[in-house]
């Protein structure tokens, strides 16, 4: 937050504020002035101090900070307190403005948001637009700002903040009457309203509440009752009049909106109840408090916030929850029926919602914070990733107080709860239904930007004014927005697959693929098929003006050699004889569909370049009336999409043809491998495992050869020649220069060694059983395993099984460096570059003998992934990593990842080249491989999994009736040691106009790009800098679609494309993800891994990574799975078992309260207390129930490239935290907004840049 | 004439030395007018069987310069137990122990028969003697075969509680563990790489241990060593089994060899971690690295030819014109190999079987220097190694084996002479004192050597220098006296010290010439002279060194013959001096002198042989004896050997070649009955042969052949080539064929040599 939120921050503010009333707010600054000065400091203060003060893990996120700060003065509790004061100040600043507009209702149209809150009308359009795919999200906005703190401070955020700061402007006044009991809430709200900036705001109104009922209530009750406070005016006013409203709004709008309505509705309607609730109560209080509440708020928000947030971290939402039963209940009621009303008043609604939510959050951080990082410390040894998770020593403390005294507070509250969830899960159903309707209309949207847009908007007018809403909502409001009224992931996903009822066919040009969550079927007809590659856009900007001012990334991933589904047809091998395939003269595109045969076919004309090339003799073929050949569809390169050449010798290496490659396997011996079991299951299995080298005919044996080396301090090489009657050791010591001591039987055939090897295999454990080394060695390793390929000449690739840091004498040794005093400054950077130059170099060379290198890792401590990683990384190699391992724990893990990998089909010593038409270029690459010019990617291996993300530039124009071409040739020797080229073909659209361009694209290969853009980014730039340019990217996207596209709407709305509704969600997962904003438990080592994990990830494995599939497995049918719900606590039922899958891990949620049956059946234990935590695989259960649970987890690991590890997570148990990471739509324990959060202060920022 | 022969060899048989004047000039300058150095030649290891050693400790003179052993020649006051050193005059008590001593309870070393006498002393632990094999896998698969074999053959000759360890090496240097069961476990060293001792024992693995707690000195670092090396040496009758499985599997080098190439070899390398991984873990300890090659080394330091077959190893040609590319930095290298090894008393054996040369010329150091042995044969498949290598192994009348090990000899002389050198297998020890010579003679400058490894036969030159002045006559009856002290590791582990002590007359050279020309000993004087010879040879040009021997010969000749000036044939030399001149007219000619017709290999080979082998060895080798075998009489030696056309005749020559040449008609007429006589004669150079073969080491070459016969051209290129093309006419028809030569026969050689000799101009 910090980072997005400064420089915007001082500017914006001081604009809006003129702006926006000064008038008005001449009164609040008299109040405010003070607390606006040091607003901008807390701003700029809150993202340094606030990390100091424990919240370090909310850094990144401003407006937590800023909420914890003021509590913290107020309570001791929150070391944000200092900060606070600031923000405080800070809040009402833009809350005045806010507010102001609120109050006077002009808001309304400036509010966008916030007054739809206040006044239901323009809720009801909120919701609409969701339906529509766009989201008005006028009012959690301001909720972002406290986040993003900073951004907020534009005009959106004014007007969101407006909105919601409405509310609590008239708080401040009311703020003193308030100040009481519900009082200090109000000033909260109307620190909201300043606040939404606020969110810092927020924080203090909770400071307020804080002083009221500090202890117990102060946290839940006070921060509900101030949202309430704040919100509740707007979600009164919403819920009464917003549902009429809304409608009203929507009808004027749309008689379709009806069913948009409802959508929009449903996904408002959800934040509304919420929010209404809590804010109800609270918003009649904040708005006469605004005035006032700004004072007070410094004071009591703060520690209210805190307090509530302690119980809330993980609480935020269900603070959040907790609160809106209480008060919702009599809004629940409004809820579930209110549904479409909400829905109406959503725009508003959840505006006010989300700045309450907002708030809570950074209350929430504070506590996790300081209880988070001690606990964390024990929590790394479980996973690697999930380390950072590990708060729940902190969430145990801090958090259940909190939570728990906000029960009490309310107890209404809790009945509310069970409510909540009902009206969560009925909402978002109840929501769903609804969106079916406006989906159909979606697809619509997407041409007809203009319609959707009106519906989308939220129209500042018909929000109801703040006081308006104020006076009724008082007690009903919310402050929250309801998560079901935003864009859905779940709901997305699962229309794809409705959606989806026919094969994909490639031959049209510019169609977009089915999202890679639908499973589907391909028919190549042309195209490449999506398994192969995946655009951002299928519809291309015609010039680089456009695509510049649209932002949106033009970029495909590529995976060239990727798995197929059996019954897709594999690519046609194609021979076209001695003198090799076909190609353009000039540009040396291969022969494809693009080629234009002409002159009766004796010539043809490239698609890519225009040039005209004789058709060789041997390939002459006439051509029918249509001027295609007549053969077109006996050949594959002329009427499919990829197929394969056979390579001549020409495309060889040297000019010869190469050897088949060989595998050699390199295995640390060093006391840790040894004492971990590693080098015990590493032996075992390599036994069974090298009968299943990769091989093309599975009749035949595999050609690939072995080798074996062990290594400590020196390496032990191997010879396993056929004749010997044991195999021999030889050990190399001089490690400073590398070399092979041995050729003839070091690789061998396995099925001619079978013996020998064996004898090796049961021998090496029993060798270096007593081993004292623990020092190791890791580049003379890899210079071994690339001398002894060069020496056999071939290709191949190396399995590493690394324990350590190497820090013996030799080339390539390292220090450790890990310094987390580094993280958030300027030399975290240099933390992802290798610490020494030395493995650039060796990767150069390996990638030159096409030596490919596969890394496994078993650290016990840091080991400098970002250094041991670059040779695999630049070599197409990949790194598995298995913090503490434990044989018992982590074997199978272990073994499934290496079977895999040895097995998987794979090629060697490729280079791809990507060529394009005229007018477009392939600039960047991202991915695992080595460029040593511009052009070519360089592969030492490149595998089945691993995807390479091309990204293009203009560097002409294009024309809207070729399209844009273009055409992947991967060039690779397979496992059989035959010389290949791959190629794959595309062509999309191109399109003058931006619409088009934004109706057909693709989110998720977006978010693909950005995120290996992103983690590129990390190593030359600030990650705050990196954060910034992709929340400022998105922005820009986002802000060309409504500005181009959706034009008619009010500056307050939240409009997004249909087809990229859910850019705001997964964005935030970027960037909550552990790389760019790791939690203190996070290491190094663990953000290098992920880093480079998702450098060469596919669209649906990022897509899973950062959005975690979670599925609700209390009934299980036979075929088709359960629908996924979303990320988030919420939507977890205590009665419920959850299974969630992240790409790289697996959970089984058990809730507190599941039925016995449920537990009888999947773990035959009739207690909750009895089921094991460590259970790493289901148990054998012989009923229905288990076998289908356990196929479905079989069948997700089936569609991983990695081994998934089951976790089971009792809830409330520590190992919960590590879970919670997951719930990607929550706050983080790290500080991550949530997604309500983000959303908002994405508004903001669009809203900053479309003024 | 007799006495004095008697008295040499009886000296020689009991204390194993020849001295080149049994009288002694008693002046620095009669001496050196002599021409022929006041020298003498040792066998310090003297087989006598007679000579049953003591069990006790030297008893030293109590001088600290001098600590000469208490020997026959002291004068000994038995009532005041007292003796008086005969080098210093130093007066010393007897030890307690010799309390009881007096004139007719004498200990060992004060009787005169006991002038060599051989203490056991203990001192120490003693350690184990170690082999350790150095093998060159780059052989073609028949010969590595034969080597295997014969390696694998040898484990059962080493004494049982030998150290012995194995490094193969061809591209690559591995040395192998011995200690592993199942998986045979070896450490690969880049052939390309010098090392440092200290690099190549960090990376065996060797020095871990040793570096903290071992402060304490002298037990620790014996044990520390064995313990963390035992893992590459070991006891041969533990790991008996073990290494022969490891000789049977070991294949040949697996890189290959393109054509046109030479197959990388390692040597140097490998010796290099050889001495390495000795010196680090048994310094002083008696060992022999023995390294088995079958070509030059090709890569890496000590590279003596590069692996381009075009490119011909060097020939003395080369050498001669400065073209040989790595002569001198291989030389370098292993010379400081070589001394390193020294130092820790290691002995480098070099068993080389090839038929091209494989670098002899510059590793000869590592032989020269440590005493080690250098066979050369033509394939490790011949009889020629396998018994030459079995001989290495071979024992003593007493089971032990010949061989000893970190042999230091010390030579303490009386005032009136100092040392000027030695020429032998030995190393300067550097030991500088009042008896060291500013005259340099073979390698001087000190009075102690190192002899890393001693056989029975190794025999050292030893030259000293008279320093008495002209006019400071010695005191009539006065005699001068010469000390060597032999410390030496035996083959059984025991520490050793013999003490020889002999001592001559001086005699005054102008009034005792007779005298002392007829104490010359001319076979001793020969040998001595041909070493000086030869160790020049090493380091200057051959002519120079043949004009150099020439001079020595006719100044000899002028001093001693008798003759009237510028009358050559009134020229007469003594008995005593009579042979000398035809010794130097066939070391002129040997390939010792002579690279003409020999590869740089061959003359190093030769020449090493020639400069550790005793006098009987040498003088054959300097001129090889013919015997003519005929119906006539037993088998004569003949001189000046023509060929007798139908005479059998067997040519006993440089030390490892062995001819037997049959003039016979190859009618097979042996196989009559009628001609049964014949075939006696036929059978008994045969016999002869065999005699010899089987007592000589390096195992002769043998070679058949008739007359006419290609192979005869060895015998001819021995003989004195009395008659060739270009006299054959002068002499009588009948005679047999021609010597195809340039050189000078005999007869030409004294012709001349008389006539310089009487010149009255030189």
């Amino acid at each position: 937050m910090n980072v997005n939120q400064h420089t915007p921050m001082a500017s914006p503010y001081g604009q809006p504020q003129p702006g926006y009333g000064q008038p008005s707010y001449a009164p609040l600054d008299g109040g405010y002035p003070a607390p606006y000065a040091p607003y901008n400091g807390p701003a700029s203060a809150y993202q340094p101090g606030v990390p100091p003060q424990g919240y370090s893990p909310f850094t990144s996120f401003p407006s937590k900070a800023v909420a914890a700060p003021p509590v913290s003065d107020l309570s001791s509790p929150l070391d944000l307190g200092p900060t606070r004061g600031p923000p405080t100040s800070a809040p009402p600043p833009a809350s005045a403005p806010q507010q102001y507009n609120q109050y006077t209702q002009s808001q309304g149209d400036v509010q966008n948001g916030p007054p739809p809150m206040t006044q239901a009308p323009p809720r009801p359009a909120a919701a609409q637009p969701y339906s529509q795919g766009h989201m008005n999200v006028t009012g959690p906005l301001p909720s972002y700002p406290q986040h993003y703190g900073p951004p907020p401070p534009m005009q959106q955020v004014n007007n969101q903040m407006t909105g919601m700061q409405i509310s609590s402007g008239p708080p401040t006044p009311a703020g003193p009457g308030y100040a009481p009991p519900h009082s200090s809430q109000p000033p909260i709200s109307t620190a909201y309203s300043a606040a939404p900036q606020p969110s810092y705001t927020q924080a203090p109104p909770p400071a307020s509440s804080a002083p009221t009922q500090p202890p117990p209530l102060s946290g839940p009750a006070a921060s509900q009752q101030y949202y309430g406070g704040p919100p509740p005016p707007s979600q009164r006013p919403f819920d009464a009049s917003a549902p009429p409203t809304t409608q009203q709004q929507f009808s004027s709008s749309v008689p379709p909106p009806a069913s948009q309505q409802t959508f929009p509705p449903s996904s408002f309607s959800g934040p509304m109840p919420p929010p209404t609730r809590p804010q109800a109560p609270q918003v009649s209080q904040p708005q006469p408090p605004f005035p006032t509440p700004q004072s007070t708020f410094p004071s009591a928000p703060p520690p209210v916030s805190q307090p509530g947030f302690a119980g809330g971290p993980p609480p935020p939402a269900q603070g959040s929850f907790p609160p809106q039963p209480t008060p919702p209940s009599s809004q629940p009621g409004s809820f579930p029926p209110p549904g479409p009303p909400p829905a109406s008043v959503p725009s508003g609604q959840c505006n006010t919602s989300m700045t309450q939510q907002q708030q809570p959050p950074p209350s929430q951080p504070s506590p996790y914070h300081s209880g988070p990082p001690p606990p964390r410390a024990q929590m790394p040894p479980t996973s690697m990733g999930q380390s950072h998770h590990l708060p729940p020593g902190p969430q145990g403390p801090p958090g259940p107080p909190g939570s728990l005294s906000q029960p009490p507070a309310q107890p209404g509250m809790q009945t509310g709860y069970p409510p909540q969830q009902n009206g969560a899960f009925g909402p978002a159903r109840a929501p769903q239904p609804g969106y079916a309707g406006p989906y159909p209309g979606q697809q619509n949207y997407g041409a007809p930007a203009p319609p959707p847009a009106a519906q989308k908007r939220l129209d500042p007018d018909a929000i109801p004014s703040p006081q308006a809403s104020d006076m009724p909502a008082v007690q009903k409001s919310r402050h929250r927005i309801d998560p079901d009224a935003i864009p859905s992931p779940i709901q997305v996903i699962e229309d794809d697959k409705a959606k989806t009822t026919e094969a994909f066919t490639t031959g049209i040009r510019g169609q977009a693929p089915p999202l890679v969550t639908t499973d589907f079927h391909v028919k190549d007809q042309g195209n490449a098929s999506p398994r192969f590659i995946r655009c951002t856009a299928y519809n291309m900007p015609c010039t680089s003006d456009m695509a510049k001012q649209s932002q949106v990334p033009l970029a495909a991933v590529i995976k060239p050699l990727a798995t197929l589904p059996p019954d897709e047809a594999q690519p046609y091998i194609v021979d076209h004889g001695e003198a090799g395939p076909i190609r353009c003269n000039r540009c040396k595109a291969y022969m494809c569909p693009y080629m234009q045969f002409i002159e009766g076919g004796r010539r043809f004309q490239c698609g890519f370049c225009s040039c005209v090339t004789e058709v060789p003799p041997h390939y002459f073929q006439h051509l029918d009336h249509t001027g295609k050949r007549v053969d077109c569809y006996d050949r594959p390169e002329l009427s499919m999409g990829s197929y394969e050449f056979l390579a001549t010798v020409d495309y060889c290496k040297n000019n010869k043809i190469p050897q088949p490659p060989a595998f050699i396997f390199l295995i640390d011996v060093s006391y840790n491998a040894v004492k971990s079991g590693m080098v015990n299951i590493v032996c075992n299995e390599l036994k069974s495992l090298l009968d299943l080298l990769p091989r093309e005919n599975p009749e035949l044996d595999s050609v690939v050869r072995v080798g074996f080396v062990t290594y400590n301090k020196v390496l032990h090489f191997y010879n396993v020649k056929s004749t010997l009657a044991q195999p021999q050791m030889l050990v190399v010591s001089d490690v400073s220069d590398m070399f092979v001591p041995l050729l003839d039987g070091f690789l061998v055939n396995v099925n001619e060694s079978r013996q020998v090897i064996e004898s090796l295999l049961d021998q090496i454990p029993e060798m270096f059983a007593d081993t004292r080394e623990t020092e190791t060695v890791f580049g003379p390793v890899i210079q071994a395993g690339l001398e002894a390929l060069k020496a056999a000449d071939c290709a191949g690739k190396l399995f590493v099984f690394h324990t350590s840091l190497p820090i013996a004498e030799a080339p390539g040794k390292l220090k450790n460096r890990e310094d987390k005093k580094l993280i958030g400054t300027d030399k975290e950077k240099t933390l992802f570059q290798p610490q020494v130059g030395f493995y650039n170099n060796l990767a150069k060379e390996c990638v030159a003998q096409g030596c490919c290198v596969d890394l496994f890792l078993f650290p016990n401590q840091y080991v400098d992934l970002a250094t041991l990683g670059v040779v695999p990384v630049s070599t197409g190699g990949s790194i598995y990593k298995y913090t503490y391992f434990q044989a018992q724990a982590d074997q199978e893990r272990f073994l499934n990842d290496l079977r895999r990998d040895v097995q998987k089909p794979v090629g060697f010593d490729a280079v791809m080249r990507v060529r394009t038409s005229t007018g477009i270029r392939a600039t960047d690459f991202f991915g695992s491989f080595f460029m040593n010019n511009t052009t070519d990617v360089e592969l030492a291996g490149l595998d089945c999994d691993k995807a390479v993300t091309v990204e293009f530039k203009h560097d002409d124009k294009l024309s809207e009736e070729t399209g844009a071409l273009m055409q992947c040739a991967v060039l690779y020797t397979s496992c059989s040691g035959q010389r290949r080229l791959r190629i794959h073909n595309m062509a999309v659209n191109c399109c003058s106009q931006l619409a088009d361009l934004y109706r057909n694209c693709e989110t998720d290969t977006i978010i693909n790009h950005l995120a290996k853009y992103a983690f590129r980014g990390i190593t030359n730039n600030p990650t705050k800098a990196v954060r910034d340019t992709l929340v400022n990217q998105c922005a820009q996207i986002l802000a060309c679609y409504r500005k181009n596209c959706a034009s008619p709407s009010s500056a307050g709305q939240l409009i997004l494309p249909e087809c990229m509704k859910l850019l705001p969600v997964y964005l935030n997962c970027v960037l909550k993800s552990d790389v760019l904003l790791p939690g203190a438990d996070v290491s190094l080592d663990d953000r290098a891994y992920l880093r480079q994990l998702i450098g060469c990830m596919d669209v649906a494995e990022t897509h899973v990574f950062f959005y975690p599939r979670l599925l609700p497995v209390m009934k299980l049918e036979s075929e088709s799975l359960p629908v996924a719900v979303r990320d988030s606590e919420e939507r977890l039922s205590k009665g419920g078992v959850y299974l969630m899958e992240t790409g790289l891990h697996l959970f089984l949620w058990v809730g507190a309260s599941v039925q016995q049956e449920l537990l009888v059946n999947i773990f035959g234990t009739p207690s909750f207390s009895q089921i094991d935590p460590n259970l790493t695989s289901l148990p054998v259960l012989d009923n229905p129930f288990s076998q289908r649970l356990r196929e479905i987890v079989d069948s997700f690991r089936a569609q991983r490239s990695r081994y998934m590890k089951l976790m089971v997570v009792k809830q409330e148990d520590r190992s919960e935290l590590i879970f919670k990471h997951f719930l990607v739509e929550d706050k983080s324990a790290s500080g991550g907004a949530s997604y309500v959060d983000f959303l908002c202060h994405m508004h903001k920022e669009i809203r900053q840049l479309l003024s | 004439m007799s006495t004095y022969q008697e008295f040499i060899q009886q000296n020689e048989d009991r204390d194993g030395v020849r001295c080149s004047w049994n009288l002694w000039p008693s002046s620095r300058l009669e001496a050196t007018r002599l021409v022929v150095p006041v020298s003498c030649l040792l066998t310090p290891l003297k087989e006598r069987p007679n000579l049953p050693p003591v069990q006790y400790e030297p008893v030293l003179c109590s001088r600290a310069n001098c600590k000469a052993v208490l020997n026959p020649l002291c004068q000994v006051d038995f009532r005041a137990k007292i003796w008086a050193c005969n080098f210093c005059f130093q007066r010393n008590p007897f030890p307690p122990s010799y309390a009881g001593i007096s004139e007719v309870n004498q200990p060992a070393e004060l009787m005169p028969q006991f002038s060599t006498i051989e203490y056991i002393v203990q001192r120490g632990p003693s350690a184990p003697l170690i082999f350790l094999y150095v093998v060159d896998t780059c052989l073609e698969e028949e010969d590595l075969q034969a080597l295997k074999e014969s390696l694998q053959m040898s484990l059962s000759l080493l004494p049982p509680n030998a150290l012995v360890g194995l490094i193969t090496f061809g591209r690559m240097v591995q040395v192998h563990e011995l200690t592993c069961e199942g998986i045979a476990k070896s450490y690969v060293f880049r052939g390309t790489k010098d090392l440092s001792s200290k690099q190549i024992q960090e990376m065996l693995g060797l020095t871990k241990p040793a570096a903290p707690g071992q402060q304490g000195r002298p037990v620790a670092p014996q044990e520390a060593p064995l313990l963390f090396t035992s893992r590459f040496l070991q006891p041969v009758h533990r790991v008996d089994m073990n290494l022969t499985d490891l000789l049977g599997e070991l294949q040949r080098d697996p890189w290959p060899v393109p054509q046109g190439k030479r197959p990388l070899r390692s040597t140097g390398v490998a010796l290099s971690v050889a001495v390495g991984l000795l010196e680090g873990a048994y310094p002083n300890t008696g060992a022999r690295v023995m390294l088995f090659i079958g070509g030059p080394p090709t890569q890496g330091p000590g590279m003596v030819v590069g692996d381009e077959l075009k490119t011909p190893i060097r020939s003395w040609h080369d050498i001669q014109k400065d073209n040989a590319r790595h002569l001198k930095k291989a030389t370098k290298y292993y010379e400081a190999l070589a001394n390193r090894s020294a130092v820790n008393g290691h002995s480098i054996d070099i068993y080389a079987c090839a038929l091209d040369q494989t670098g002899l010329l510059e590793m000869k150091c590592l032989s020269n220097l440590t005493g080690g042995h250098i066979v050369m044969g033509d394939s490790f498949n011949t009889s020629l190694f396998k018994q030459t290598f079995q001989r290495v192994f071979s024992k003593d009348y007493n089971g032990d084996f010949r061989m000893a090990f970190g042999g230091v000899l010390e030579v303490k002389t009386s005032r009136e002479l100092k040392v000027c050198g030695a020429i032998g297998p030995c190393v300067s020890l550097h030991s500088k004192g009042p008896s060291v010579s500013e005259n340099e003679m073979g390698i001087g400058g000190t009075t102690q050597w190192k002899l890393c490894s001693l056989d029975p036969s190794t025999t050292l030159a030893v030259y000293l220098e008279v320093v008495n002045q002209h006019n400071a006559p010695v005191p009539q009856g006065g005699r001068g006296a010469i000390q060597f002290v032999t410390q030496y590791q035996h083959s059984n582990t025991q520490k050793r010290i013999r003490v020889t002590t002999i001592a001559r007359n001086w005699a005054d050279a102008q009034s005792q010439i007779q005298h002392i020309e007829s104490s010359f000993d001319q076979e001793a004087a020969a040998v001595l002279m041909a070493r000086l010879g030869v160790f020049r040879a090493e380091s200057e040009e051959g002519p120079d060194v043949l004009r150099w021997l020439d001079r020595q010969l006719i100044r000899l000749c002028q001093k001693f013959g008798q003759f009237n000036k510028d009358d050559p044939t009134s020229f007469r030399l003594s008995e005593s001096l009579s042979l000398y001149p035809q010794f130097m007219f066939h070391l002129r000619r040997s390939p010792f002198l002579q690279v003409f017709n020999n590869s740089p290999d061959e003359s190093s080979y030769y020449r090493h042989q020639f400069v550790r082998e005793d006098l009987t060895q040498s003088l054959i080798m300097i001129q090889p004896i013919l015997y003519s075998y005929s119906f006539h009489g037993p088998p004569e030696v003949s001189l000046s050997p023509l060929i007798p056309p139908s005479f059998i005749c067997r040519l006993s020559s440089c030390y490892q070649i062995e001819f037997l040449c049959f003039k016979t008609m190859k009618a097979g007429y042996q196989e009559m009955p009628e001609y049964e006589n014949f075939k006696q004669l036929l059978q008994a150079p045969l016999d002869d042969a065999q005699e010899i073969l089987q007592t000589r080491f390096p195992m002769p070459r043998y070679v058949d052949t008739e007359h006419g016969g290609s192979q005869a051209r060895f015998l001819l290129s021995k003989v004195n080539p009395s008659q060739t093309h270009n006299n054959l006419y002068a002499w009588g028809q009948e005679s047999g064929a021609p010597i195809l030569t340039d050189d000078v026969s005999l007869q030409v050689f004294m012709d001349h040599l008389k006539k310089l000799a009487v010149s009255s101009s030189t």
